[in-house]
Protein backbone atom coordinates (compact mmCIF):
# COMPACT_ATOMS: atom_id res chain seq x y z
CA UNK A 1 0.00 0.00 0.00
CA UNK A 2 1.14 3.27 -0.93
CA UNK A 3 -0.36 6.31 1.20
CA UNK A 4 0.65 9.85 -0.03
CA UNK A 5 -0.45 12.59 2.32
CA UNK A 6 -0.73 16.66 1.42
CA UNK A 7 1.60 16.49 -1.47
CA UNK A 8 1.90 19.92 -2.87
CA UNK A 9 4.17 21.38 -5.62
CA UNK A 10 5.08 24.84 -7.23
CA UNK A 11 7.37 25.79 -10.04
CA UNK A 12 8.42 29.03 -9.77
CA UNK A 13 5.49 30.84 -8.82
CA UNK A 14 3.02 28.24 -10.90
CA UNK A 15 1.40 25.75 -8.30
CA UNK A 16 0.91 22.48 -9.85
CA UNK A 17 -0.16 20.11 -7.07
CA UNK A 18 -1.76 21.13 -3.90
CA UNK A 19 -2.49 19.20 -0.74
CA UNK A 20 -2.67 15.67 -2.83
CA UNK A 21 -3.76 13.13 -0.16
CA UNK A 22 -4.77 9.73 -1.20
CA UNK A 23 -3.89 5.57 -0.23
CA UNK A 24 -3.05 3.14 -3.27
CA UNK A 25 -3.77 -0.10 -2.71
CA UNK A 26 -2.11 -3.12 -2.70
CA UNK A 27 -3.71 -5.91 -4.96
CA UNK A 28 -5.21 -3.21 -7.22
CA UNK A 29 -4.84 -0.99 -10.21
CA UNK A 30 -5.08 2.84 -9.06
CA UNK A 31 -5.13 4.95 -11.70
CA UNK A 32 -4.35 9.07 -11.82
CA UNK A 33 -6.54 10.38 -14.08
CA UNK A 34 -7.34 14.39 -15.92
CA UNK A 35 -6.54 16.77 -18.40
CA UNK A 36 -3.02 17.21 -19.86
CA UNK A 37 -1.42 20.06 -17.74
CA UNK A 38 -2.99 18.74 -14.49
CA UNK A 39 -0.41 17.27 -12.84
CA UNK A 40 -0.68 13.58 -12.78
CA UNK A 41 3.11 12.59 -14.04
CA UNK A 42 4.27 15.59 -11.39
CA UNK A 43 2.47 14.15 -8.38
CA UNK A 44 3.70 10.25 -9.99
CA UNK A 45 7.47 11.59 -10.09
CA UNK A 46 6.52 13.03 -6.85
CA UNK A 47 5.59 9.42 -5.73
CA UNK A 48 8.76 7.76 -6.51
CA UNK A 49 10.63 10.66 -5.99
CA UNK A 50 12.42 11.40 -8.98
CA UNK A 51 10.77 15.64 -7.98
CA UNK A 52 10.82 16.34 -4.29
CA UNK A 53 7.48 17.03 -3.31
CA UNK A 54 7.22 21.10 -1.36
CA UNK A 55 5.34 19.55 1.28
CA UNK A 56 4.19 16.28 2.06
CA UNK A 57 4.96 13.13 2.57
CA UNK A 58 5.08 9.29 0.63
CA UNK A 59 4.77 6.23 2.42
CA UNK A 60 5.24 2.83 1.11
CA UNK A 61 3.74 0.44 3.50
CA UNK A 62 4.29 2.56 6.40
CA UNK A 63 7.70 3.58 5.57
CA UNK A 64 8.51 7.21 5.35
CA UNK A 65 9.93 7.79 1.83
CA UNK A 66 9.81 11.45 1.53
CA UNK A 67 12.06 11.57 4.94
CA UNK A 68 14.34 8.77 3.90
CA UNK A 69 17.60 8.95 3.57
CA UNK A 70 19.42 7.99 0.38
CA UNK A 71 20.28 4.47 1.43
CA UNK A 72 16.71 3.79 2.79
CA UNK A 73 15.34 5.59 -0.46
CA UNK A 74 17.54 3.38 -2.74
CA UNK A 75 16.35 0.09 -0.75
CA UNK A 76 12.77 1.22 -1.00
CA UNK A 77 13.26 2.19 -4.83
CA UNK A 78 14.60 -1.29 -5.55
CA UNK A 79 11.29 -2.97 -4.49
CA UNK A 80 9.51 -0.40 -7.45
CA UNK A 81 8.94 -1.32 -11.23
CA UNK A 82 8.69 2.11 -13.76
CA UNK A 83 6.87 1.91 -17.01
CA UNK A 84 7.82 5.03 -18.66
CA UNK A 85 5.46 6.79 -21.50
CA UNK A 86 8.77 6.85 -23.81
CA UNK A 87 9.85 3.36 -22.77
CA UNK A 88 13.09 4.53 -21.86
CA UNK A 89 14.49 1.12 -22.89
CA UNK A 90 18.51 1.50 -22.59
CA UNK A 91 19.35 2.16 -26.62
CA UNK A 92 22.64 0.76 -25.96
CA UNK A 93 21.19 -2.52 -24.78
CA UNK A 94 19.19 -5.19 -26.74
CA UNK A 95 15.66 -6.48 -25.81
CA UNK A 96 16.77 -8.77 -23.44
CA UNK A 97 19.92 -6.73 -21.81
CA UNK A 98 17.43 -4.32 -21.16
CA UNK A 99 14.83 -6.67 -19.53
CA UNK A 100 17.91 -8.74 -17.53
CA UNK A 101 19.68 -4.90 -16.59
CA UNK A 102 17.99 -4.54 -13.16
CA UNK A 103 19.10 -8.25 -12.25
CA UNK A 104 22.63 -7.72 -13.38
CA UNK A 105 22.92 -4.13 -11.32
CA UNK A 106 20.95 -5.18 -8.28
CA UNK A 107 21.37 -9.42 -7.55
CA UNK A 108 24.22 -11.49 -7.64
CA UNK A 109 22.21 -14.06 -9.37
CA UNK A 110 24.05 -16.10 -12.23
CA UNK A 111 23.59 -15.46 -15.61
CA UNK A 112 21.77 -18.60 -16.41
CA UNK A 113 19.12 -17.62 -13.33
CA UNK A 114 18.89 -13.99 -14.98
CA UNK A 115 18.33 -15.09 -18.79
CA UNK A 116 15.61 -17.48 -17.29
CA UNK A 117 13.90 -14.80 -15.53
CA UNK A 118 14.13 -12.66 -18.33
CA UNK A 119 12.70 -14.73 -20.74
CA UNK A 120 10.39 -16.02 -18.09
CA UNK A 121 9.02 -11.98 -17.74
CA UNK A 122 9.29 -11.92 -22.18
CA UNK A 123 6.89 -14.81 -22.38
CA UNK A 124 4.22 -13.34 -19.85
CA UNK A 125 4.25 -9.86 -21.98
CA UNK A 126 3.31 -11.64 -24.78
CA UNK A 127 6.94 -11.15 -26.59
CA UNK A 128 8.87 -14.33 -27.81
CA UNK A 129 11.68 -14.55 -30.33
CA UNK A 130 12.89 -11.11 -30.18
CA UNK A 131 15.33 -11.12 -27.19
CA UNK A 132 18.45 -10.23 -29.37
CA UNK A 133 16.82 -7.28 -31.06
CA UNK A 134 17.97 -3.56 -30.59
CA UNK A 135 15.46 -1.38 -29.25
CA UNK A 136 15.70 0.90 -32.41
CA UNK A 137 13.87 -2.63 -34.47
CA UNK A 138 10.62 -3.08 -32.27
CA UNK A 139 7.27 -0.99 -32.26
CA UNK A 140 5.96 1.18 -30.14
CA UNK A 141 3.64 -1.42 -28.10
CA UNK A 142 6.47 -3.94 -28.15
CA UNK A 143 9.12 -1.09 -26.56
CA UNK A 144 5.78 -0.82 -23.83
CA UNK A 145 6.09 -4.71 -23.09
CA UNK A 146 9.57 -4.80 -22.71
CA UNK A 147 9.15 -2.07 -20.54
CA UNK A 148 6.67 -4.10 -18.58
CA UNK A 149 8.93 -7.19 -18.70
CA UNK A 150 11.74 -5.23 -17.12
CA UNK A 151 9.59 -3.45 -14.42
CA UNK A 152 8.91 -6.85 -13.34
CA UNK A 153 11.95 -8.53 -13.88
CA UNK A 154 13.44 -7.82 -10.24
CA UNK A 155 9.15 -8.91 -8.37
CA UNK A 156 8.51 -5.32 -7.38
CA UNK A 157 6.09 -4.74 -4.79
CA UNK A 158 5.04 -1.40 -6.42
CA UNK A 159 3.91 -1.07 -10.16
CA UNK A 160 4.00 2.62 -12.00
CA UNK A 161 3.00 3.21 -15.56
CA UNK A 162 3.10 6.85 -16.83
CA UNK A 163 0.93 7.16 -19.60
CA UNK A 164 1.37 3.37 -20.84
CA UNK A 165 -0.85 3.27 -24.13
CA UNK A 166 0.07 7.34 -25.27
CA UNK A 167 1.18 6.65 -29.01
CA UNK A 168 -0.65 3.37 -29.60
CA UNK A 169 -3.46 2.28 -31.79
CA UNK A 170 -6.68 1.18 -29.61
CA UNK A 171 -6.17 -2.65 -29.89
CA UNK A 172 -2.71 -2.10 -28.16
CA UNK A 173 -3.59 0.23 -25.79
CA UNK A 174 -6.15 -2.13 -24.44
CA UNK A 175 -3.67 -5.20 -24.32
CA UNK A 176 -1.52 -3.39 -22.69
CA UNK A 177 -3.61 -2.00 -19.83
CA UNK A 178 -5.35 -5.69 -19.27
CA UNK A 179 -1.39 -7.30 -18.72
CA UNK A 180 -0.90 -4.39 -16.43
CA UNK A 181 -4.08 -5.07 -14.75
CA UNK A 182 -3.05 -8.78 -14.65
CA UNK A 183 0.16 -8.79 -13.35
CA UNK A 184 -1.11 -6.64 -10.51
CA UNK A 185 -3.61 -9.41 -9.72
CA UNK A 186 -1.12 -12.14 -10.34
CA UNK A 187 1.64 -10.72 -8.53
CA UNK A 188 -0.38 -8.66 -5.81
CA UNK A 189 1.28 -5.54 -6.17
CA UNK A 190 0.54 -2.16 -5.78
CA UNK A 191 -0.11 -0.61 -8.97
CA UNK A 192 -0.31 2.87 -9.85
CA UNK A 193 -1.26 4.05 -13.56
CA UNK A 194 -1.40 7.57 -14.51
CA UNK A 195 -3.37 8.30 -18.18
CA UNK A 196 -6.28 10.29 -19.55
CA UNK A 197 -7.20 7.50 -21.46
CA UNK A 198 -10.83 6.98 -21.21
CA UNK A 199 -10.53 2.99 -22.12
CA UNK A 200 -8.22 2.54 -19.17
CA UNK A 201 -10.41 4.28 -16.66
CA UNK A 202 -13.50 1.89 -17.99
CA UNK A 203 -11.40 -1.11 -18.32
CA UNK A 204 -8.94 -1.32 -15.33
CA UNK A 205 -9.68 1.53 -13.05
CA UNK A 206 -10.57 -0.36 -9.60
CA UNK A 207 -10.04 3.02 -7.94
CA UNK A 208 -9.17 6.30 -9.37
CA UNK A 209 -8.11 9.69 -8.49
CA UNK A 210 -9.35 12.61 -10.70
CA UNK A 211 -6.66 15.48 -10.40
CA UNK A 212 -8.15 19.24 -11.53
CA UNK A 213 -5.80 21.94 -11.97
CA UNK A 214 -3.31 20.78 -9.29
CA UNK A 215 -5.89 19.63 -6.63
CA UNK A 216 -7.77 16.15 -6.37
CA UNK A 217 -11.63 16.74 -7.01
CA UNK A 218 -13.22 13.18 -6.75
CA UNK A 219 -11.82 9.41 -5.66
CA UNK A 220 -13.84 6.61 -6.12
CA UNK A 221 -13.92 3.51 -9.17
CA UNK A 222 -14.77 2.95 -12.50
CA UNK A 223 -18.47 1.68 -11.75
CA UNK A 224 -19.05 5.26 -10.22
CA UNK A 225 -17.30 7.34 -12.36
CA UNK A 226 -19.83 8.06 -15.26
CA UNK A 227 -22.25 9.59 -11.81
CA UNK A 228 -19.70 11.00 -10.01
CA UNK A 229 -21.87 14.43 -9.61
CA UNK A 230 -18.56 16.20 -10.23
CA UNK A 231 -19.02 18.66 -13.24
CA UNK A 232 -15.08 18.26 -14.16
CA UNK A 233 -15.09 14.75 -13.94
CA UNK A 234 -18.26 14.75 -15.91
CA UNK A 235 -16.52 16.95 -18.41
CA UNK A 236 -13.67 15.03 -18.78
CA UNK A 237 -15.45 11.58 -18.76
CA UNK A 238 -18.03 12.33 -21.68
CA UNK A 239 -15.59 14.43 -23.27
CA UNK A 240 -15.26 11.28 -25.56
CA UNK A 241 -18.19 10.83 -28.67
CA UNK A 242 -18.67 7.28 -27.57
CA UNK A 243 -18.68 8.29 -24.12
CA UNK A 244 -20.73 11.49 -24.75
CA UNK A 245 -23.52 9.00 -26.86
CA UNK A 246 -23.83 6.10 -23.99
CA UNK A 247 -24.49 8.66 -21.89
CA UNK A 248 -27.51 10.18 -23.83
CA UNK A 249 -28.71 6.87 -24.44
CA UNK B 1 30.02 30.39 -9.42
CA UNK B 2 27.09 28.54 -9.34
CA UNK B 3 27.69 26.52 -12.28
CA UNK B 4 31.30 25.74 -10.85
CA UNK B 5 29.23 24.57 -7.21
CA UNK B 6 26.84 22.76 -8.98
CA UNK B 7 29.72 20.94 -10.88
CA UNK B 8 31.33 19.92 -7.76
CA UNK B 9 28.31 18.46 -6.16
CA UNK B 10 27.65 16.60 -9.26
CA UNK B 11 31.79 15.19 -8.85
CA UNK B 12 30.78 14.23 -5.34
CA UNK B 13 27.59 12.44 -6.31
CA UNK B 14 30.01 9.99 -8.29
CA UNK B 15 31.48 8.77 -4.95
CA UNK B 16 28.47 8.15 -3.20
CA UNK B 17 26.00 4.51 -3.37
CA UNK B 18 28.50 3.49 -5.62
CA UNK B 19 27.76 -0.36 -7.21
CA UNK B 20 30.08 -3.40 -7.51
CA UNK B 21 33.84 -3.30 -8.42
CA UNK B 22 32.80 -6.39 -11.24
CA UNK B 23 29.96 -3.87 -12.72
CA UNK B 24 32.34 -0.89 -12.97
CA UNK B 25 35.03 -2.94 -14.40
CA UNK B 26 32.63 -4.41 -17.42
CA UNK B 27 31.61 -0.65 -18.24
CA UNK B 28 35.25 0.46 -17.84
CA UNK B 29 35.95 -1.71 -20.41
CA UNK B 30 33.79 -0.37 -22.72
CA UNK B 31 34.56 3.12 -22.29
CA UNK B 32 38.21 2.41 -23.17
CA UNK B 33 37.09 0.96 -26.38
CA UNK B 34 34.41 3.51 -27.16
CA UNK B 35 37.41 6.35 -26.21
CA UNK B 36 40.16 5.04 -26.85
CA UNK B 37 40.27 2.30 -29.96
CA UNK B 38 37.75 3.90 -31.67
CA UNK B 39 39.69 7.39 -31.41
CA UNK B 40 43.37 5.82 -32.20
CA UNK B 41 42.91 6.25 -35.90
CA UNK B 42 41.80 9.58 -35.80
CA UNK B 43 44.97 10.58 -33.73
CA UNK B 44 47.59 8.87 -35.58
CA UNK B 45 46.09 10.76 -39.05
CA UNK B 46 46.16 13.73 -37.45
CA UNK B 47 49.44 14.05 -35.30
CA UNK B 48 51.21 12.45 -38.19
CA UNK B 49 50.35 15.36 -40.68
CA UNK B 50 50.73 17.71 -37.91
CA UNK B 51 53.99 16.31 -37.61
CA UNK B 52 55.08 16.22 -41.07
CA UNK B 53 53.71 20.01 -41.67
CA UNK B 54 55.81 21.14 -38.34
CA UNK B 55 58.93 20.27 -39.70
CA UNK B 56 58.45 21.76 -43.16
CA UNK B 57 57.16 24.73 -42.03
CA UNK B 58 60.38 24.64 -39.24
CA UNK B 59 62.61 24.09 -42.36
CA UNK B 60 60.82 26.93 -44.27
CA UNK B 61 61.66 29.18 -41.00
CA UNK B 62 65.39 28.59 -40.61
CA UNK B 63 66.70 30.80 -43.05
CA UNK B 64 70.31 31.23 -41.56
CA UNK B 65 72.89 28.59 -42.23
CA UNK B 66 74.39 29.06 -38.91
CA UNK B 67 71.44 26.97 -37.95
CA UNK B 68 72.16 23.30 -37.72
CA UNK B 69 69.66 21.51 -39.57
CA UNK B 70 69.13 19.31 -36.49
CA UNK B 71 67.77 22.18 -34.93
CA UNK B 72 63.96 21.47 -36.92
CA UNK B 73 64.30 18.07 -35.49
CA UNK B 74 64.88 19.50 -31.48
CA UNK B 75 61.78 21.82 -32.24
CA UNK B 76 59.54 19.41 -33.71
CA UNK B 77 60.22 17.37 -30.46
CA UNK B 78 59.89 20.23 -28.12
CA UNK B 79 56.42 21.63 -29.73
CA UNK B 80 55.01 17.71 -29.67
CA UNK B 81 55.45 16.54 -26.57
CA UNK B 82 55.06 20.21 -24.97
CA UNK B 83 52.35 21.25 -26.51
CA UNK B 84 51.07 19.31 -29.83
CA UNK B 85 50.38 15.98 -28.06
CA UNK B 86 48.68 16.80 -25.06
CA UNK B 87 47.20 19.86 -25.29
CA UNK B 88 46.31 19.95 -29.27
CA UNK B 89 45.01 16.41 -29.25
CA UNK B 90 43.03 17.34 -26.40
CA UNK B 91 40.88 20.19 -28.27
CA UNK B 92 40.24 17.09 -30.82
CA UNK B 93 39.53 15.10 -28.17
CA UNK B 94 37.21 17.29 -26.55
CA UNK B 95 35.35 17.39 -30.05
CA UNK B 96 34.51 14.10 -30.33
CA UNK B 97 34.55 12.57 -27.16
CA UNK B 98 33.71 15.58 -25.19
CA UNK B 99 30.75 16.08 -27.72
CA UNK B 100 29.72 12.45 -27.79
CA UNK B 101 29.59 12.15 -23.71
CA UNK B 102 27.81 15.30 -23.66
CA UNK B 103 25.09 14.07 -26.12
CA UNK B 104 24.82 10.61 -25.30
CA UNK B 105 23.96 11.65 -21.89
CA UNK B 106 21.76 14.49 -22.79
CA UNK B 107 19.67 11.81 -24.97
CA UNK B 108 19.69 9.42 -21.83
CA UNK B 109 18.02 12.12 -19.84
CA UNK B 110 15.53 13.46 -22.23
CA UNK B 111 14.59 10.06 -23.34
CA UNK B 112 13.83 9.16 -19.42
CA UNK B 113 16.93 6.64 -19.41
CA UNK B 114 18.29 8.44 -16.00
CA UNK B 115 15.24 8.25 -14.67
CA UNK B 116 14.99 4.62 -14.74
CA UNK B 117 18.00 4.47 -13.81
CA UNK B 118 17.15 6.14 -10.88
CA UNK B 119 14.00 4.84 -10.11
CA UNK B 120 15.72 1.17 -9.94
CA UNK B 121 17.56 2.29 -7.11
CA UNK B 122 21.28 3.08 -8.76
CA UNK B 123 23.10 5.99 -8.61
CA UNK B 124 22.88 7.42 -12.25
CA UNK B 125 25.49 9.25 -12.39
CA UNK B 126 27.54 7.62 -10.77
CA UNK B 127 27.25 4.37 -12.85
CA UNK B 128 26.78 6.71 -16.18
CA UNK B 129 29.31 9.19 -14.96
CA UNK B 130 32.50 7.40 -13.12
CA UNK B 131 33.50 4.90 -15.61
CA UNK B 132 34.20 7.89 -18.56
CA UNK B 133 35.75 9.93 -16.29
CA UNK B 134 38.55 6.72 -15.44
CA UNK B 135 38.40 5.42 -18.88
CA UNK B 136 39.24 8.73 -19.79
CA UNK B 137 42.04 9.05 -17.40
CA UNK B 138 43.18 5.81 -18.28
CA UNK B 139 42.85 6.29 -22.17
CA UNK B 140 43.99 9.68 -22.99
CA UNK B 141 47.62 9.50 -21.71
CA UNK B 142 48.24 6.42 -24.21
CA UNK B 143 46.64 8.18 -26.76
CA UNK B 144 49.23 10.85 -26.27
CA UNK B 145 51.74 8.85 -26.25
CA UNK B 146 50.43 7.86 -29.38
CA UNK B 147 50.12 10.84 -31.10
CA UNK B 148 53.63 11.72 -30.02
CA UNK B 149 55.29 8.92 -31.38
CA UNK B 150 53.35 9.51 -34.80
CA UNK B 151 54.19 13.31 -35.18
CA UNK B 152 57.79 12.75 -34.67
CA UNK B 153 57.43 9.91 -36.96
CA UNK B 154 55.69 12.09 -39.47
CA UNK B 155 58.42 14.83 -39.68
CA UNK B 156 60.69 12.18 -39.72
CA UNK B 157 59.30 10.72 -42.99
CA UNK B 158 58.36 14.31 -44.73
CA UNK B 159 61.79 15.70 -43.91
CA UNK B 160 63.49 13.11 -44.98
CA UNK B 161 61.49 12.57 -48.52
CA UNK B 162 61.53 15.96 -49.56
CA UNK B 163 65.27 16.59 -48.21
CA UNK B 164 64.91 19.20 -45.55
CA UNK B 165 67.01 17.36 -43.25
CA UNK B 166 68.68 13.85 -43.34
CA UNK B 167 67.86 10.99 -41.36
CA UNK B 168 71.05 11.46 -38.80
CA UNK B 169 69.90 14.86 -38.14
CA UNK B 170 66.97 14.14 -37.53
CA UNK B 171 67.16 11.33 -34.98
CA UNK B 172 70.01 13.66 -33.44
CA UNK B 173 68.38 16.63 -33.30
CA UNK B 174 65.43 14.62 -31.04
CA UNK B 175 67.59 13.39 -28.83
CA UNK B 176 70.07 16.67 -28.61
CA UNK B 177 69.16 18.50 -24.99
CA UNK B 178 65.99 16.34 -24.18
CA UNK B 179 65.17 16.62 -21.18
CA UNK B 180 62.68 13.87 -20.08
CA UNK B 181 61.15 15.98 -17.30
CA UNK B 182 59.04 16.76 -20.47
CA UNK B 183 57.29 13.48 -20.85
CA UNK B 184 56.41 14.22 -16.96
CA UNK B 185 54.87 17.68 -17.82
CA UNK B 186 53.37 16.05 -21.22
CA UNK B 187 51.81 12.98 -19.05
CA UNK B 188 50.68 15.45 -16.37
CA UNK B 189 48.69 17.52 -18.70
CA UNK B 190 47.07 14.48 -20.49
CA UNK B 191 45.68 13.22 -16.96
CA UNK B 192 44.44 16.51 -16.21
CA UNK B 193 42.77 17.25 -19.66
CA UNK B 194 41.17 14.25 -19.52
CA UNK B 195 39.24 14.59 -16.58
CA UNK B 196 38.50 17.68 -17.14
CA UNK B 197 37.20 16.92 -20.35
CA UNK B 198 35.31 13.88 -19.57
CA UNK B 199 33.38 15.78 -16.21
CA UNK B 200 32.62 18.97 -18.28
CA UNK B 201 30.97 17.15 -20.91
CA UNK B 202 29.32 14.73 -18.88
CA UNK B 203 28.26 17.37 -16.86
CA UNK B 204 26.89 19.39 -19.32
CA UNK B 205 25.00 16.12 -21.12
CA UNK B 206 23.73 14.91 -17.43
CA UNK B 207 22.25 17.75 -16.72
CA UNK B 208 20.16 18.55 -20.31
CA UNK B 209 16.85 19.69 -20.07
CA UNK B 210 14.32 20.08 -22.88
CA UNK B 211 14.34 18.15 -26.71
CA UNK B 212 16.70 17.18 -29.59
CA UNK B 213 17.76 21.16 -29.47
CA UNK B 214 18.70 21.34 -25.61
CA UNK B 215 21.13 17.84 -26.64
CA UNK B 216 22.82 19.59 -29.40
CA UNK B 217 22.99 22.82 -27.25
CA UNK B 218 24.34 20.87 -24.37
CA UNK B 219 26.93 19.02 -26.68
CA UNK B 220 28.11 22.68 -28.32
CA UNK B 221 28.47 23.84 -24.08
CA UNK B 222 30.49 21.09 -23.31
CA UNK B 223 32.86 21.66 -26.31
CA UNK B 224 33.27 24.72 -25.54
CA UNK B 225 33.72 25.14 -21.40
CA UNK B 226 36.26 22.02 -22.40
CA UNK B 227 38.47 23.97 -24.41
CA UNK B 228 38.06 26.46 -22.05
CA UNK B 229 39.05 25.01 -19.16
CA UNK B 230 41.99 22.84 -21.12
CA UNK B 231 43.52 26.08 -22.40
CA UNK B 232 43.56 27.55 -18.08
CA UNK B 233 44.84 24.37 -16.53
CA UNK B 234 47.63 24.64 -19.23
CA UNK B 235 48.62 27.85 -18.56
CA UNK B 236 48.41 26.71 -14.95
CA UNK B 237 50.82 23.51 -15.73
CA UNK B 238 53.04 24.93 -17.30
CA UNK B 239 53.54 27.98 -14.71
CA UNK B 240 54.12 25.49 -11.78
CA UNK B 241 56.18 22.29 -13.37
CA UNK B 242 58.49 24.35 -15.80
CA UNK B 243 59.29 27.70 -14.55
Amino acid sequence: MIKIKDISKSFGDKMVLENISSEFDKGKTNLIIGSSGTGKSVLLKCIVGLISPDNGRVYYDLRNFTEADKEEKSEIRREIGMLFQGGALFDSKNVEENVMFPLDVLTKMPLDEKLDRANLCLKRVGLENVNKKAVSEISGGMKKRVGIARAIVNSPNYLFCDEPNSGLDPQTSILIDELIHEITHELDITTVVVTHDMNSVIGIGEKIIFLYKGHKLWEGNNADITHSGVAQLDDFVFANKVMSKMRSL
Amino acid sequence: MKGFGRYMMFLGSLFVRRETFATYYKLILEECVQIGVNSALLFILVSTFIGAVTTVQTAFNMVSPLIPRFVIAQVVREMVVLELAPTIMALIYAGKIGSSMASGLGTMRITEQIDALEVMGINSSSYLVLPKIVASILMYPLLVVLSGVCAIIGGYIVGTFIHIITPTEYVSGLRFGFNSFEIVVALTKSVVFSFLISSISSFKGYFTKGGALEVGIASTAAVTTSVIAILLADYIIVNLLLQ
